[in-house]
């Protein structure tokens, strides 16, 4: 039934922290390694090796620059993937019951056995979480890696989604985002955690950690010293370009 | 949005198919309807035949066509499969209403309350697949009161159109006046919707930005500098779809003056002389010229409307 569940029991999701994240793409990268292999394999490519290149992918590092009104810029690197939402659209609209919210943990799933390929889901998502698969005819999406944080089989710490486990700058954390005493709540609850497009009414299980507040000299936060193309002094020089100096000067 | 023209064609000719079949039930009902067998044949076999054209082609763009019947599952949250439902159960009395009336089989009361009953199921139908759009958040120039109206009034509209054609073939002069009467109310109001609904999507305030999109705008202007793939991915494909603007303008002057304007004409045309040797050729026009503006309102309808997702591409605000 592709009725949302009341409450789910935990609410598990990622946290991305804009401030690390240095826009490696290694994140999207392992994502489509893992999940070429697991539940939603094939993670299907069009024209690999070719001169376009395209495929599924669940998570995509978009890079952005902002501009304030005094012309400041700042460069923010922004992995997209599925938020999980918990007033999830693209679960309501799916007319077969392919596409489901998990009552136990709140991960946002789709069956490829009785999916259509009808792509209203994908619509229903304001942000661009699913994409279809041409070759199989249905619509794929993060499972925020569910064959792998169950996975007994798998060392206790390794247990997380692929897109954390690679993260080489520590910029994405996993957990219960339901539970106000769990790491990532205490994260997000610490650093202004956000929802994407909360106006969208889908009310996001990921959080954003906005970038810091860029040093910009004033207020007492120090800048580094600006050196100048031609020095006025000799403070600090060594004995030999001292000497120099008064020869020339 | 990606302006598909299997859905173009599938909202376009079922359309038309239910708003024929609401039509002939209401003229059924008037006591104004021939009762018999060609006739019946050629006005209920072109609406079963447009409104099964218009579903068929609706399951092409699927994925996986052979799956198309689990989408009649989902009827307590999906609009889609409310719609599917509905399309489908209408058959059942239009279908009797279709035979009995045609061919004679029953008094004229009951064959009367079956199209009603198929009539209704029509009307439903047509706001099913309203609401698919109406209730998508994330394309704000659908998601509004006046697309409910364009897909309710355009349905019996073009069918209003297409059967004054058919009645003014089978010299059915009673019953076409009528249909003409009601197809030029009815497009009038089609146009009144349609431009009140461009007025909507082109003076609204946006409702999502770049900005809110990536929670980045307090930092002032957010603007994409680098794209996560080089070329167009499904995303860009389904949802990037952009239009000229000179062209939106365009299309628009075309389909007001196809769909609506001329039509109008051409059934004032036939109201003030039925029956004169011009006016059946004259009728074709119009019912030609309908279809045009139509499919060029709804490929409009489709590109014009910009999607959230375009906001993380660059978009600035939908």
């Amino acid at each position: 039934m592709t009725s949302l569940p009341e409450t789910t029991g935990k609410k598990l999701g990622l946290v991305v922290d804009l401030d690390i994240c240095v826009g490696c793409h290694a994140c999207a990268v392992n994502c489509k390694e893992w999940n070429a292999g697991a539940k939603s394999a094939p993670l299907t490519d069009y024209d690999p090796y070719g001169k376009k290149p395209d495929g599924v992918w669940f998570n995509r590092v978009h890079t952005y620059e902002t501009t304030d009104e005094a012309g400041r810029g700042q460069t923010v690197h922004f992995p997209r993937s599925c938020l999980h939402c918990e007033d999830a659209p693209c679960v309501t609209v799916c007319p077969t019951g392919a596409s489901y919210k998990r009552e136990d943990d709140g991960i946002v799933l789709v069956n490829e056995d009785i999916c259509i390929g009808c792509k209203l889901c994908s619509w229903a998502c304001p942000y661009g979480a699913r994409e279809h698969d041409e070759n199989q005819g249905v619509m794929k999406k993060c499972t925020l890696c569910v064959d792998k944080i169950y996975n007994e089989n798998l060392p206790e710490e390794s247990r997380v989604p692929a897109c954390v486990s690679t993260c080489p700058a520590g910029a994405r954390s996993f957990g219960d985002l339901g539970d106000p005493d769990s790491e990532v709540s205490r994260l997000v609850a610490a650093r202004g955690g956000y929802d994407l497009m909360p106006e969208q009414l889908t009310k996001p299980v990921n959080k954003y950690l906005p970038p810091r507040p860029r040093q910009d000299g004033r207020e007492g936060a120090k800048a580094p010293r600006m050196l100048d193309h031609v020095d006025e002094t000799t403070d600090g020089a060594g004995l030999i370009a001292r000497w120099v100096d008064k020869l020339l000067s | 949005m990606h302006p598909a023209k299997s859905v173009i064609f599938f909202t376009t000719a079922s359309g038309a198919g239910y708003g024929m079949m609401i039509v002939l039930a209401l003229l059924a009902s008037l006591g104004v309807l021939p009762r018999e067998a060609g006739f019946g044949f050629a006005t209920f076999g072109l609406a079963f035949a447009l409104t099964v054209a218009g579903l068929l082609s609706s399951t092409l763009h699927l994925g996986r066509p052979e799956r198309a019947w689990r989408a009649m599952s989902q009827w307590r949250s999906s609009w889609l499969s409310r719609e599917g439902l509905a399309a489908v159960i209408a058959f059942v009395p239009l279908g009797l209403f279709a035979i009995a009336w045609s061919f004679n089989l029953v008094a004229s009361s009951p064959a009367v309350v079956m199209g009603i009953v198929g009539a209704a199921v029509s009307l439903v139908t047509l706001y099913c697949t309203a609401m698919i759009y109406a209730s998508l958040r994330p394309v704000p120039a659908w998601f509004n009161g006046w697309t409910v109206a364009g897909y309710l009034v355009l349905g019996p509209m073009n069918g209003a159109v297409i059967l004054a054609f058919l009645l003014e073939a089978f010299d059915a002069d009673q019953a076409a006046a009528i249909t003409r009467l009601l197809a030029l109310v009815l497009l009038m109001i089609g146009l009144g919707v349609k431009l009140a609904y461009w007025r909507r999507i082109h003076t609204s305030a946006p409702v999502s930005t770049a900005g809110s999109a990536t929670g980045l705008g307090h930092l002032g202007r957010v603007e994409m500098t680098g794209s996560p793939h080089d070329n167009d991915n499904y995303l860009l494909r389904e949802m990037g779809f952009r239009i000229a603007r000179k062209h939106a303008d365009k299309l628009r002057r075309i389909s007001v003056w196809t769909g609506f304007v001329i039509p109008m004409l051409v059934m004032v045309d036939g109201l003030v002389f039925p029956f004169e040797p011009l006016t059946l050729p004259i009728t074709v026009l119009g019912l030609i010229a309908c279809q045009v503006g139509v499919a060029t309102e709804r490929w409009l309808f489709f590109a014009e409307a910009k999607h959230a997702v375009t906001l993380y591409y660059g978009e600035q605000a939908v």
